[in-house]
């Protein structure tokens, strides 16, 4: 059965920055308990899409809808109650990871942070979902990338949103960590309910683990679908051909040509 | 974390054993029992003058001089992410120095004002502050990139002494032999009757600085990660602001340019307490701010220094080696 409301939606979306626009006409929607993956080459605007839809930037145009109230309408306080964003870049400081998680808890706590009982939970069941637990006692300047972004993950569960965002989460991390970052997103979208975005750069991760994708096109074009349409649609090879880059559309691969 | 709270008593209990030191200790050695004879005003008329109207008033500008201004370096570092930031670094006591001079060296412009001199002097210390507060303010819109900040409060110091120097050229030995000596930085110049206009606006400013303590650890984790929590971002951040030109600028005006403590304080506390959560940060550098303050006041008025040491020259001594320790040993806290 379909929600009146999917979580995250944008209407006539008009992004950009400092008088730019990137892209308009921009018209999704996030269901909830889906894990969908935001693809699009350098320079794009994947970032500044995800900044708009988190509320960190203000639209050109157009509105972002969460839980059918508009964005920008919403105090930073009650967004951070519907949403939660992880963005790249690693926080710098004396830390250790439970606090950075029980960070979380903010949009829930008294105006001085007190932890209570049920904060302490949401932080415990937030370390079992990022499977963090073993991180919990360090400090985070001993943390490797991949650990870093597990507890950044943790810290945005801690906050207990229907929406969660993420931009480039599999930037700086190896293969299986790669693949284990997406898998335990994916997990969340679809044990918790959540309805879970992240940018990335890797189409193979995207296709194979994604339960849909949208594709940012340089001219501003929004691409949406499933995995599955986007190889049949050919839209793949249009957004990546070209530069030394062919796409296969029976095989679901690419390959690197000299 | 409740562990590390012992750090916070001991803080307390120090500040209390260098107040009470620094109550018995000075020109004229006096016992315990006299000092708690003469503050519950009973005893000799003169040791009663000495206590209630020099050294109590000096021990309590140190303690909430030093409180002030370590409070207001751990939002500053914090608030630009930056672990050389501190009201001295980002020109802030030089824009009160000139507010000073102005009231202090250009006296005839004055003359006809019906104010005392010395809140006149502290108005242009605060609006001095300001000033420069409201430009980086503006200047941190634009750039928002930490290094570039920190240059343009050097470059805004350097102007502020180039203004002043061209006033002190100007003006006649009297003046500038006093304004020479509030360069220096003193606690001891506040007089009772002249103490709340201190204390009121640096307990104010404490007071606000602990509400800024949930924010202050938002921000921890980057800005617009502090955003997505919940965090006004903009409030907050000129709030802090604001809250450090209070406590900067109130202190500056009364005690002079008091070198080091702001940018120095909270990387001692951080290296006590072993953490940069504010909840427990926040208190223990106003209280290791306000005892460090009580020792090296102590220190200016040992009698051996025959009341010749310059505030600053203690503070800095302290200051300076800790700021490089902070660097050269990899302890700095904001390091990724």
């Amino acid at each position: 059965m379909k929600e009146a409301w999917d979580p995250l939606q944008a209407r006539d979306l008009a992004i950009g920055h400092a008088g730019n626009v990137l892209a308009d006409r921009i018209n999704l929607s996030l269901p909830a308990g889906e894990l969908t993956a935001l693809l699009g080459v350098n320079g794009v605007g994947k970032s500044t899409l995800l900044r708009t839809l988190a509320g960190l930037l203000p639209p050109m145009g157009g509105q972002v809808l969460i839980g059918g109230s508009p964005v920008q309408a919403l105090s930073a306080h009650e967004r951070a109650r519907r949403m939660a964003v992880v963005l790249t870049g690693r926080p710098a400081g004396m830390l250790d990871v439970e606090t950075v998680v029980a960070l979380g808890r903010q949009p829930w706590t008294n105006r001085w942070g007190r932890i209570t009982p049920a904060d302490r939970a949401a932080v415990d069941r937030a370390f079992d979902l990022a499977a963090a637990q073993d991180l919990r006692h360090r400090t985070l300047a001993t943390c490797s990338d991949g650990e870093c972004q597990k507890v950044l993950i943790a810290r945005a569960l801690a906050q207990d949103t229907p929406v969660m965002l993420l931009d480039e989460p599999t930037a700086f991390l190896d293969l299986p960590n790669r693949a284990a970052v997406v898998r335990m997103l994916r997990g969340i979208a679809h044990g918790q309910r959540k309805a879970v975005l992240f940018s990335t750069h890797d189409l193979q991760l995207a296709l194979d683990l994604g339960d849909r994708m949208m594709l940012l096109c340089a001219g501003g074009a929004l691409w949406q679908g499933t995995p599955q349409e986007a190889m049949a649609s050919g839209v793949l090879a249009q957004a990546f051909n070209g530069s030394g880059v062919v796409f296969d559309a029976a095989t679901g691969t690419h390959r690197f040509t000299g | 974390m409740r562990g590390k709270g012992l750090w916070l008593v001991f803080f307390a209990l120090a500040g209390l054993v260098l107040a009470t030191v620094g109550l018995v200790v000075g020109s004229a050695d006096l016992s315990l029992h006299q000092v708690g004879e003469a503050l519950a005003g009973r005893g000799e008329e003169t040791v009663r003058m000495i206590v209630l109207q020099v050294r109590l008033p000096e021990v309590l500008t140190a303690a909430a001089a030093g409180a002030g201004l370590a409070a207001s370096g751990l939002l500053m570092q914090t608030t630009f992410h930056n672990p050389l930031a501190g009201p001295g670094v980002l020109g802030l006591t030089g824009g009160a120095a000139v507010g000073v001079a102005l009231v202090m060296l250009a006296s005839p412009l004055w003359q006809a004002l019906p104010v005392s001199r010395d809140l006149l002097a502290m108005a242009a210390a605060l609006a001095g502050a300001m000033a420069v507060l409201l430009l980086i303010t503006v200047a941190d819109r634009r750039v928002g990139d930490g290094v570039t900040l920190l240059i343009l409060g050097l470059m805004l110091g350097y102007l502020c002494s180039a203004l002043i120097s061209v006033l002190q050229a100007a003006s006649e030995a009297g003046a500038l032999k006093g304004f020479v000596l509030w360069g220096m930085g003193s606690f001891g110049t506040m007089g009772l009757h002249r103490l709340p206009w201190l204390l009121v606006p640096v307990a104010a400013g404490l007071l606000l600085a602990l509400t800024l303590v949930k924010p202050m650890n938002a921000l921890l984790v980057g800005e617009e990660h502090a955003a997505s929590m919940g965090v006004e971002v903009r409030r907050v951040r000129r709030t802090s602001v604001w809250v450090t030109g209070l406590l900067a600028g109130t202190i500056t005006a009364c005690c002079g340019p008091v070198a080091f403590l702001g940018l120095a304080v909270p990387h001692v506390a951080r290296a006590f307490l072993r953490t940069a959560d504010h909840r427990l940060l926040m208190p223990g550098t106003i209280l290791l701010g306000g005892t460090l303050a009580l020792a090296c006041d102590l220190v200016v008025r040992m009698p051996w220094a025959g009341g010749m040491l310059p505030l600053n020259a203690v503070t800095s001594w302290l200051g300076a080696p800790v700021v490089l320790w902070v660097l050269l040993s990899g302890k700095n806290w904001f390091r990724r």
